[in-house]
């Protein structure tokens, strides 16, 4: 089995648009540098030889395939039948290194010798700075001082793989005040340099580069499902912060009507106080970060903070072909509060052995929800493990010390 | 359409010199000092940019990024932000203003009200650095519906039919930039190449002015060196602003000498 999608694809759309989003919003600078990349994208991942590496890196470096788990205990009290995906067994520890691998190697055959990066959670910085190493580049990630604080361990692990790691004091001093800054090394630097996007976000063609390589998360989903039940899921459910694993195991649904697609973003301290980063929920059209999508955003288009528990969530942005499917109803978009993802930490944790990122514990959560809903409704349903939790350990014993002083 | 920047560069033709074009922050450090700042700018440079503060100024260096936030700490919101600009027009008529503002503040009004009400305040041109040429065609027409002239930013890097579209597309004036990257003063030599003006001019696009990284009269000869009609300048001035507001006026004397042709 190829990890690689398949060429042709339909996964680039004309000029980046999904409906009226997406788009290439961004200083006329970064425009010659974009095209160039769109070029290199599609003309490499046609070519057996890039196909071939990428495959063997996936396999052999990253640990592909991933399991897909049944469990056992964790909604045993409701007629659900649930299965993880299990990129949190992924070298790394996230999903991001299967996309971060089809960059960097496009960067290396693009003769890129330096490659930037922002990061929030630290996961996508961690991944770059990992694959940097591995094929020797300078790396520098860019990243939130505020979330250079409350990730300080992976702040440690980028420098170990040799990365420089950039403090972006500016702005909200999160992660959408790192990708501001990366864009802006990138009008500098593009000629030696490849800007390493994390997510399904930004100008065209990341959005549906991005998309693309993570698209083996749903393609290993939906052959494995298929043969160890005889049948599609009836529920797919991941958590989309800039949407990444989200579309990765989505992408090899949409076409198939019966199975029911459903995002979970971050509820944060519940949608009614305005702490959260429910961008579907409750963002309107705008312009940021290269891309014409959801925002969240102010009476006159000042871009607003988000927030929540899980750094990897807290993005006031989403990415445009999320919009675009909420917009068609294709898929389904809720939250789960910073509350409810720290109980599906816990419980997941008890009951089945597995420490889930705090960012997929939203769609544990959410998913959870549904099923305590309507304990007789049968279902089959799969929820995407987009990392461990090993990165949360601090943040979490922090937050259940406080509970329990309570 | 033929605007104040029109006509101040047929004016300037006669005069034998180039356009000296600063740029402010609307209402930095704060509404008050803001407004001064921009009747200083009035009385010693021959046109204006001014930019509203945005949350996310993706195309700025620091100075300005520093700039965007002051104003907006000290509240000048949009609305705020076009008064200013308005209580600006009425005093000088004649005074050609462009407008730099990012597209979600345009956005968020929606294209039509917003190019209205910038039309309203007495704005001549609006330049959205974060739309490129293939983004720009809603923003041009809006533009021009309400009356203004819509001006895009042409880079070292933009292949020809980058330059054609920009050449077919703007008004009143074209935004050279002397090098990549973002705003702010280079420690190292301004040289910008001549090669994207001449282009710009044989295809018949508004006259080119020339911003970034501009700081000192040698810088604004050798921009006018390339053919450029004006100068723009950004970060410098704000760093004046911030050190030593008192030398403004002869700062702005000493730019605009060397805006005299040879
Ligand atoms: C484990 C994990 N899941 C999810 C996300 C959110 O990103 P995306 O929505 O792109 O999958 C992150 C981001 O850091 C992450 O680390």
């Amino acid at each position: 089995m190829s990890f690689v999608p398949p060429a042709p694809s339909p996964l680039i759309p004309a000029a980046g648009h999904y409906g009226e989003f997406g788009g290439r919003y961004v200083p006329e600078i970064l425009v010659p540098p974009l095209v160039a990349l769109e070029d290199a994208f599609l003309r490499h991942r046609d070519d057996p030889s890039f196909r071939a590496e990428l495959d063997e890196l996936l396999r052999r470096y990253a640990g592909r395939p991933t399991p897909l788990t049944r469990t056992r205990r964790f909604l045993a009290d409701t007629h659900t039948v649930l299965y993880l995906k299990r990129e949190d067994l992924l070298h790394g520890g996230a999903h991001k290194t299967n996309q971060v691998l089809g960059q960097m190697l496009l960067a290396h055959r693009t003769g890129k010798r330096r490659v930037i990066a922002e990061t929030g959670a630290g996961q996508h910085g961690v991944a770059v700075a990992m694959a940097g190493a591995l094929f020797g580049k300078e790396v520098v990630v860019y990243m939130g001082e505020k979330d250079c604080r409350r990730q300080a361990p992976n702040v440690f692990r980028m420098k170990l793989f040799g990365a420089r790691v950039v403090p972006v004091a500016s702005g909200s001093a999160s992660l959408k005040d790192a990708m501001n800054e990366a864009l802006r090394d990138w009008s500098e630097s593009y000629e030696d340099t490849h800007y390493l996007v994390g997510t399904v976000a930004g100008p065209h063609p990341f959005p549906a580069m991005v998309g693309a390589f993570q698209r083996v998360i749903g393609e290993e989903t939906r052959a494995e499902i298929l043969e160890r039940e005889g049948r599609l899921p009836d529920l797919v459910a991941a958590c989309v912060g800039g949407g990444s694993n989200a579309l990765g195991i989505f992408a090899a649904f949409l076409d198939d009507p019966g199975v029911d697609l459903l995002g979970v973003e971050a509820g944060g301290e519940g949608l009614e106080t305005g702490r959260h980063g429910a961008t579907l929920a409750r963002g309107r059209p705008g312009i940021l970060h290269g891309m014409r999508s959801l925002l969240l955003q102010d009476e006159e288009g000042q871009v607003q903070e988000s927030h929540s528990v899980s750094a990897g969530l807290d993005y006031p942005g989403v990415g445009p072909e999320h919009a675009h499917l909420q917009a068609t109803g294709r898929a389904r978009y809720t939250a789960a509060e910073d509350r409810e993802a720290l109980e599906a930490f816990v419980a997941l944790a008890r009951t089945e052995g597995i420490l889930p990122a705090l960012e997929s514990a939203h769609a544990l959560a959410a998913v959870a929800r549904e099923a305590r809903d309507e304990p007789e409704r049968a279902r089959l349903v799969v929820v995407n493990l987009s990392g461990r939790g090993d990165k949360d350990l601090g943040h979490v014993a922090a937050l259940l010390d406080g509970e329990a002083g309570r | 359409m033929s605007g104040r920047f029109t006509r101040l560069f047929r004016r300037l033709d006669g005069e034998g010199r180039g356009a000296l074009v600063p740029f402010a922050v609307l209402g930095d450090p704060d509404p008050a000092t803001g407004a001064r700042v921009l009747e200083t700018l009035a009385a010693g440079a021959d046109a204006l940019e001014v930019g509203l503060p945005f949350s996310d100024p993706v195309a700025d260096g620091p100075t300005i990024q520093r700039a965007a936030l002051r104003a907006r700490q000290t509240g000048t919101t949009v609305a705020r932000g076009l008064e200013l600009v308005a209580e600006l027009r009425r005093r000088h008529p004649e005074l050609p203003i462009g407008l730099l503002v990012y597209a979600n503040l345009v956005h968020a009004r929606g294209l039509g009200s917003f190019y209205a009400r910038a039309a309203a305040a007495g704005i001549d041109a609006v330049l959205v650095p974060d739309v490129p040429l293939e983004e720009i065609a809603p923003f041009a027409e809006a533009a021009r519906t309400a009356g203004v002239a819509p001006v895009l930013i042409a880079p070292p890097n933009a292949p020809e039919n980058t330059l054609e579209g920009i050449a077919r597309t703007g008004r009143e004036y074209t935004y050279v930039v002397t090098r990549k990257g973002i705003t702010g003063v280079d420690r190292g030599e301004v040289d910008p190449s001549a090669t994207v003006v001449r282009r710009l001019a044989q295809l018949g696009a508004p006259p080119a002015l020339l911003g970034f990284g501009i700081a000192r009269p040698e810088h604004v000869r050798r921009a006018l060196a390339t053919g450029a009609r004006g100068v723009i300048v950004g970060s410098a001035l704000i760093e004046r602003l911030e050190k030593e507001p008192a030398s403004l006026p002869d700062y702005l004397a000493e730019l605009r000498a060397a805006t005299i042709l040879p």
